[in-house]
């Protein structure tokens, strides 16, 4: 059935609101997460006092950050000083727009698709999004970049601004290789929509091995994602831009309060989005055993979605409290030497391997 | 109408990032300028429904080349642009008449003697990836492959001008 203009304004709305809400209510919860996992790996406890098992703790820090002094330090200029992490939060945010959680659902008389941008197709009652979805969340991310840099300059610092400078190199450098990385899963997808790259990754081969793209060979484009994603993304090793052994707090130093907090959010909404991005290129998105009445069936996918994205927070701060901070020429090489050829070869290969079968 | 209310909305932010971008005295606010009018250049390409050149010129234009502007101004730490108090009295004299007759005459040449085309719908995509990709590596091939070669040199050329110090 299709929908009037009234009734799609108000779908978007409560979607956009549902959205907002779960992604910052998981950026809260990766960071007690990764405070308890870190503190078992270290073996402390980690937050415990709010709360059962600190569950709480995140309560009490958003509180923390409003109630915080917000200081504006002199000589920094202020229009760009109030801009950036305002870009770097609105960047962060905008792009889970594109991200599809689940196929369709019918609910009150209403058949959508669990996706902002998403509609249903009126001719075969399945889900569609924007043809152009996967490449529009590249380049929001590469627009992510703006904030921190104008932040580190802004500031009028020598720690923000060497943070920012060596944020925008390392941004710019891995940008190649995750955007390289993804051309195989689109030579074999043959598109850009991110639910239509779901929807061919559903089923099996033989009832038991999921027909995800990562078993189409694309395994080794897989780990050149996730590491030029770490790198992307300012996490361990590749935190130089804000290596607090030598940079203080590298390009937010100056920030306080709520300011600082929307660096910090924007940096974990950045990691589930590409975590998000992860899953449905490479591990078949939502798919995944549907079953049970009506409700679970529509809740199931989203489940599905939801574990991968806990399962690659858990990676995140795994990594995180296992391995050292790579040195910074140690970082431009790998990326560049390393990771560029091994996308360019994995492209030539799937390319090589798709023209043999046609 | 809602074309037409986009299109103004998006040509009015695009020209007044330009004319910002010349009134700034600071690099980095001219910079920021450039920024704008390239987002705004991109909403204009999707109205013309060529989605995929609309997400490249983001993605190139608004996130790699100008994230290196901004990079190398903010590692000469350029600042602020001096300018010599009297501008040149022949601009003063021609700029406004100059401009209004090269607009005018551009337009009356492309309104009366400009290809015959037919208006754009709003929602109709015809510059998918696919057809740019056919029309690149079909019709056009060989300029494409012949501005890679260039491209390819112009990389090379740049890598030993960067060596020559050592």
């Amino acid at each position: 059935m299709p929908m009037n203009a009234g009734t799609f304004i108000l779908v978007a709305v409560v979607k956009i609101v549902i959205a907002v809400f779960v992604l910052l209510t998981a950026c809260a919860y990766t960071v007690w997460l990764e405070r308890k996992v870190v503190g078992h790996i270290q073996n402390r406890w980690g937050p415990t006092r709010v709360g059962p098992f600190g569950l709480l703790q995140p309560l009490a820090d958003g509180l923390k950050f409003i109630l915080k002094e917000d200081l504006t330090p002199p000589y920094v200029n202020r229009t760009i000083y109030i801009l950036a992490p305002m870009l770097a939060l609105t960047m962060a945010l905008t792009s889970i727009a594109l991200i599809p959680v689940g196929p369709v659902i019918h609910a009150f008389g209403i058949s959508t698709p669990i996706q902002i941008t998403g509609v249903v197709n009126s001719a075969t009652g399945r889900g569609a999004d924007i043809n152009i979805g996967l490449l529009i969340i590249l380049g929001i991310t590469s627009l992510g970049v703006y904030g921190i840099a104008l932040a580190g300059w802004s500031s009028n610092s020598k720690y923000s601004l060497l943070g920012a400078l060596r944020a925008s190199a390392q941004m710019v450098s891995y940008e190649i290789a995750l955007g390289l990385s993804l051309v195989g899963v689109l030579i074999l997808s043959g598109t850009f929509s991110l639910h239509a790259i779901v929807e061919m990754q559903q089923g099996t081969w033989f009832g038991f091995i999921p027909k995800w793209n990562i078993f189409r060979g694309q395994i080794f484009a897989f780990f050149i994602y996730l590491m030029a994603a770490f790198a992307e993304t300012n996490r361990v090793p590749f935190d130089l831009p804000e290596a607090e052994s030598e940079l203080v707090a590298g390009y937010h130093t100056e920030y306080s309060a709520m300011k600082f907090a929307m660096f910090f959010v924007a940096e974990y909404a950045n990691m589930i989005t590409v975590a998000c991005l992860a899953s449905i290129l490479f591990l078949g998105g939502w798919s995944g055993p549907v079953f049970g009445p009506a409700i679970l069936q529509a809740l199931l996918p989203v489940f599905w979605f939801a574990l991968r994205i806990v399962f690659f927070m858990f990676v995140y701060i795994w990594v995180r409290g296992t391995l050292p901070r790579f040195r910074y020429d140690q970082l431009m090489g790998f990326g560049w030497k390393f990771l560029f050829p091994l996308a360019l070869a994995n492209i030539l290969i799937t390319a090589l391997v798709v023209a043999w079968r046609a | 109408m809602l074309e037409t209310v986009l299109f103004l909305i998006f040509a009015a932010i695009c020209v007044g990032g330009a004319i910002n971008l010349l009134a700034q005295k600071h690099p980095i606010s001219s910079a920021l300028s450039l920024i704008v009018v390239m987002g705004s250049l991109a909403m204009v390409y999707l109205l013309l429904g060529a989605e995929f050149v609309a997400a490249v010129q983001i993605i190139i234009y608004a996130g790699a080349i100008m994230v290196l502007f901004v990079f190398v101004i903010m590692l000469l730490n350029a600042g602020e642009e001096e300018r010599s108090a009297t501008g040149s009295r022949v601009a003063m004299v021609l700029g406004v008449p100059g401009l209004l007759a090269a607009a005018v005459t551009t337009g009356w040449v492309l309104t009366r003697h400009g290809p015959a085309s037919t208006p754009v719908v709003l929602g109709e995509f015809h510059g998918s990836a696919h057809a740019i990709g056919r029309l690149l590596f079909h019709e056009f091939l060989l300029p494409f492959e012949v501005t890679s070669v260039l491209i390819l040199v112009a990389i090379m050329g740049a890598v030993v001008l960067a060596r020559r110090g050592e």
